[in-house]
């Protein structure tokens, strides 16, 4: 099975865990299995439409998934996929609304 | 979520915060805070500060920190031993109040520190975080150490 790890903001929700193997053939069914586990997770991973929020990054063997079949891409025994969040924020918007 | 969070910060950093982000002005500036969390008492001990990877248009109100520079910092923080406790952004010429863009965008667990500059001059930095239903944010007081 493949191995998500969890960076450390996220860890509350995971009881701790860096480290977590779950059952899936893609990155969006291990995904599913993770907020199954850790239901919490949810709200912090996936935003209202369910698509996972644009600060949230998948990596697998360097690579970002969204450069590669996205959430469809395979995963196989022993891949690891890593979530790196990226930071974006700023003050009110004023002459744009574009993030 | 309570409102006694705390998060130390060393006056030397909190300079060093306060230049970046006048340097940056009337651009954000922002950057990773490194430190330790133990107990649930949190201080700061380094900051790695990061070019605002938004385009030139909208760096005077918006600031990104790449997943590539997440991991750089992550690498950095694992070599000194310490972790991401959280981020520094200013706001040029408005209030240190979290925004709605940045509740949208924020993460749990980490310290939001947030500089108002007016004019080129550093007004004063508040500290915050995430409500964990994503609600809104929690003040948290800094404390300024040695």
């Amino acid at each position: 099975m493949p191995t998500l790890k969890i960076p450390t903001p996220l860890r509350p929700y995971t009881s701790g865990e860096s480290t977590i193997t779950l059952p899936g053939e893609t990155v969006a069914e291990v995904l599913e299995a993770l907020v199954e586990r850790h239901p919490e997770l949810k709200r912090h991973l996936l935003g209202d439409n369910g698509q996972l929020r644009p600060y949230v990054n998948l990596f697998l063997k360097e690579e970002n998934v969204n450069q590669l079949q996205g959430l469809e891409t395979p995963l196989t025994e022993g891949d690891t996929l890593l979530i790196i969040p990226s930071i974006a924020g700023g003050k009110e918007h004023r002459r744009d609304h574009a993030p | 979520m309570d409102s006694f969070l705390k998060i130390n910060i060393p006056g030397g950093i909190l300079e060093q915060i306060h230049s970046h982000c006048e340097r940056s002005y009337p651009e954000e500036g922002a950057g990773l805070m490194l430190g330790k969390e133990e107990d649930d008492r949190r201080a700061v001990a380094y900051l790695f500060i990061l070019e605002n990877a938004r385009e030139d248009a909208a760096r005077h109100n918006r600031y990104l920190i790449t997943a590539a520079d997440m991991l750089a910092g992550e690498k950095e923080a694992k070599r000194l031993g310490l972790s991401i406790l959280g981020i520094f952004h200013s706001h040029p010429d408005h209030p240190n109040q979290p925004s709605e863009f940045d509740r949208e965008y924020a993460l749990p667990w980490y310290s939001y520190l947030i500089t108002s500059v007016q004019g080129g001059q550093v007004v004063d930095s508040k500290c915050w975080r995430l409500r964990d239903n994503r609600a809104g944010f929690v003040p948290e007081e800094i404390i300024l150490t040695d």
